[in-house]
């Protein structure tokens, strides 16, 4: 490239730090437009928002819990013995310029920050985008989300006030629940006994300094892959899995993107303006005594607290060891086990497809029917389990018995997913019907055509290329298939018992899942003329267990 | 030897009988002769008041008893089944007057349906007809009495006392009553009821009587100020404006998360969608 494409500005700098190249490579990269994908962006400036916040925040804030005597401006607590972490809370919220503000641009930003995460993850969990080559980048994106429901947590523990001190209680309670390590454990994180007066110190450390680093690391490691893998898009005219069809970073989506991180500063301003989130003068200083109705976390952590809170009471004792089932169930193996499916999902339906393609075309949710089944069964375990961590709220604004919400939410725990599952892949195989249905015959116009014959029919008007195009941008779905026992020197396949297991997986995966019609149906039906209405369109799509010959078959004998 | 014994003055003779096999018996009589006769001087003698206003009042409440609370309550306030061998009222026997005003005057009774819990609504008689209610009940039996006015006129307390009484109700009321007074969950249907907007004689009837789920918080365990204390705060709360903007409810994070998600994120999201379809897509189409 010519000295003379730069203006002399960039000039300058490109001359020392060779800026030039780079930029001019990268300011042009295309991504596609789509309001889906600007979701991960809400996290993104929420995150940007919370570091700006948190540097105020920070100024202020006295990570210590020596006790001192609050005689700060707010009257109700005036003369109390308390932590300096809560006085320095109170002092942010009353006696420092804006301190009240940035506390709550802040809170609401990590509200946001957690809440953006997750409608991104379901984003792409709902759209494939996980799909090879991009496992490693939802992994971390999960990381992200897990460190940043740890840094929320922390957060919310920091003031040191009743609420959060009885959340941290609730904590060290799960802590001391797992098996021979627990008192260990609890006795390492808070330096002795709980509450004890160091782990506010050491909560800052992590909430300031190691978390927000990690998840930096993280973000940039995210958005690499993101230049790196370059963006999905969804299928369309033009679009294939070899190309990236829409504007240039720059100027569109810098402009955008810009204009976008100033709407979230502005709504996350305007709530933290507006409503009052953690009122923590209202929750008094943390006295391990005393505990408030309404104790809840944050809302990320709700569905932990709700699982808790579902549980029973079992406890079980071996020689001497008491094991606390009421909380190393909720707490310690159900959430993990829960959040480590979720990280590695994108490797087991992997497995159970046996995929091995790269994708950069997105799915759209209807064409997988049972990943959206298994997505809608997550949200709704989850959604349940949230529920229930409100299960007093509930219980008093909508006058029912708390005993009744907890019961009912015990047993619709297991029995909501399973219904949820099958609903929603039911409405997916619906809507693929639909789909195909549109793709044959075309559109309902709404006349209705009396033949000489008297003969009723309705018309259908043909959609458009691009229509046709975008419905039929996906791939014929086939199971996996077992594979003969032996090969053809008589020596049995390896793993065959686990090979088995998969194919089983793979045909429940795409069971029922209706394939796209091929060309010659198409062009068959489009032939046929209003005839077409009366062909079944099961016969002509098929499913995955019918034979294709035989369903066409099907559809010539029913024609004629 | 008698007339010595004749001879000898008051006091020797007691003196000299005090090892009399009556002389204890003697004793006791005197003694309860003179606490019994100080008691009927001192003691607001009912023999004095029974034809006076309140033996009337005491008529009058037992009057509307009878129309309204026996049905429940029995006849004489011993308690009544319900026909099917269930209580359908406790006996009101000894709950004393404070127990009736708070639950006549905070319209809980009469009860309209046996739920898990009365609630609140609007009182059903008049303050003239409570205190005579009060009355009837208060005489079958001694307990609490109404508070005096000044035991709950919050208005000369002092700001640490109003703290004090912040740290006595997180302490003994919040959990239940929620850390600003907005009520929560008790098992089946029951509930703490919100403390907003509740007459202060009401809330320190409440902490006395101990009404439906509530513990007696007795004067020996809350002091009278120390009750006042609590009544302070509580009022020093319903009047304190939220200085972070709109309360959200006072509920702590559920309503935080609600709020998140529905407002933060579907605002968002709405804008997400918008710039999607207002950018350079939607112009790119008109143009071609």
């Amino acid at each position: 490239m010519s000295e003379k494409d730069f203006p002399p500005p960039v000039k300058w700098v490109d001359d020392r730090i060779g800026i030039g190249k780079i930029g001019k490579k990268n300011l042009r990269k295309v991504f596609p437009d789509h309001w889906s994908f600007m979701l991960g962006e809400i996290a993104l400036y929420s995150f940007i928002i919370l570091i700006l916040t948190g540097i105020f925040l920070s100024f202020w804030f006295k990570p210590s819990m020596a006790e001192v005597e609050y005689q700060g401006s707010y009257s109700l607590l005036k003369g109390l013995h308390m932590s300096e972490a809560y006085a320095s809370t109170l002092d942010i919220s009353f006696d420092i310029r804006g301190g009240l503000l940035m506390r709550q641009i802040h809170h609401w930003a990590a509200v946001l920050f957690v809440a953006s995460m997750m409608v991104h993850l379901l984003r792409i969990f709902f759209t494939g985008a996980f799909r090879k080559p991009r496992e490693l980048n939802w992994v971390i994106g999960f990381g992200m989300l897990f460190l940043g429901i740890i840094e929320g947590f922390i957060g919310y523990g920091l003031p040191d006030d009743l609420l959060s001190g009885t959340g941290l209680r609730i904590t060290q309670g799960m802590i001391q629940a797992s098996p021979v390590i627990g008192t260990y454990l609890s006795f390492f994180i808070f330096g002795g006994e709980f509450p004890g007066d160091e782990f506010v110190a050491r909560f800052f450390t992590v909430h300031v300094l190691l978390i927000p680093g990690l998840i930096l690391a993280l973000v940039t490691a995210h958005l690499f892959l993101v230049v790196y893998h370059k963006h999905t898009q969804y299928p369309g005219p033009g679009r294939t899995e070899k190309n990236v069809v829409g504007y240039p970073l720059m100027p569109v989506y810098m402009a955008k993107a810009g204009g976008f991180f100033f709407v979230v500063f502005g709504i996350t301003a305007l709530m933290g303006a507006l409503l009052q989130i953690n009122p923590v003068w209202l929750y008094g200083p943390y006295n391990p005594a005393e505990v408030t109705a309404g104790s809840q976390p944050d809302w990320y952590m709700g569905w932990l607290e709700g699982s808790v809170r579902l549980m029973p009471g079992f406890e079980s004792e071996f020689w001497g060891v008491t094991l606390s089932w009421n909380l190393l169930i909720p707490a310690l193996i159900i959430p993990p086990a829960f959040v480590t499916l979720v990280a590695l999902y994108p490797f087991i339906e992997g497995w159970i497809t046996g995929d091995k393609r790269e994708h950069h075309l997105l799915d759209r949710p209807r064409n997988m029917p049972t990943r959206t089944g298994i997505g809608a069964a997550f949200i709704t375990f989850y959604g349940l389990l949230w529920i229930a961590g409100g299960n007093d709220l509930v219980a008093t604004h909508f006058g029912v018995s708390l005993n009744n919400v907890t019961w009912f939410l015990r047993f619709a725990v297991f029995f909501g997913p399973i219904l949820a599952f099958w609903v929603t892949r039911r409405v997916a195989i619906s809507l693929q019907r639909a789909d195909n249905e549109r793709l044959l015959h075309g559109l309902e116009s709404g006349i209705i055509v009396r033949t000489p014959e008297g003969e009723y029919y309705e018309k259908h008007t043909p959609i458009s290329k691009y229509e046709a195009y975008e419905l039929t941008a996906r791939d014929r779905v086939v199971p996996y298939e077992v594979g003969p026992e032996t090969d053809d020197n008589g020596v049995r396949a390896p793993r065959r018992a686990l090979n088995k297991v998969r194919a089983r997986l793979s045909r429940f995966y795409y069971a029922d899942a209706v394939q796209k019609p091929t060309a010659g149906e198409i062009e068959e039906a489009h032939s046929h003329g209003h005839h077409d209405e009366h062909g079944s369109v099961e016969g002509v799509t098929g499913t995955v267990e019918l034979d294709e010959d035989a369903a066409r078959e099907v559809t010539s004998t029913k024609h004629h | 030897m008698s007339e010595k014994r004749l001879s000898l003055s008051p006091a020797r003779f007691l003196s000299a009988r005090r090892r009399h096999r009556s002389a204890g018996l003697v004793v006791l009589l005197f003694g309860l002769l003179a606490v019994g006769s100080a008691y009927a001087a001192f003691a607001p003698d009912n023999a004095v008041a029974d034809n006076s206003a309140q033996s009337q009042q005491i008529e009058e409440g037992k009057k509307l008893f009878a129309v309204g609370c026996a049905s429940c309550h029995g006849l004489n306030a011993e308690g009544g089944g319900n026909g099917e061998g269930k209580m359908a009222g406790p006996s009101l026997i000894g709950v004393g007057a404070a127990a009736v005003d708070f639950q006549v005057g905070t319209g809980r009774m009469p009860a309209m349906q046996p739920n898990a819990q009365v609630p609140r609504k609007a009182p059903a008689y008049t303050p003239a007809e409570i205190e005579a209610l009060a009355a009837y009940v208060a005489s079958l039996a001694p307990g609490p009495a109404v508070p005096a006015e000044e035991s709950y006129d919050i208005s000369k307390v002092t700001d640490e006392q109003v703290t004090r009484g912040g740290e006595l109700f997180r302490t003994n009321c919040t959990a239940c009553h929620n850390f600003a007074g907005k009520g929560g969950a008790l098992p089946n249907g029951r509930y703490a009821p919100s403390l907003m907007n509740v007459d202060p004689k009401h809330i320190y009837e409440a902490m006395l009587t101990g009404p439906q789920q509530m513990p007696v918080f007795s004067d020996q365990v809350l002091q009278p100020d120390d009750k006042r204390d609590v009544i302070a705060y509580l009022k020093a709360l319903e009047e304190q404006k939220d200085p972070g903007g709109f309360g959200l409810g006072r509920l702590g994070p559920v309503s935080e998360g609600l709020w998140g998600w529905l407002v933060g994120i579907g605002l968002l999201v709405g804008v997400a969608v918008w710039i999607g379809a207002k950018g350079v897509k939607a112009k790119g189409a008109k143009a071609e």
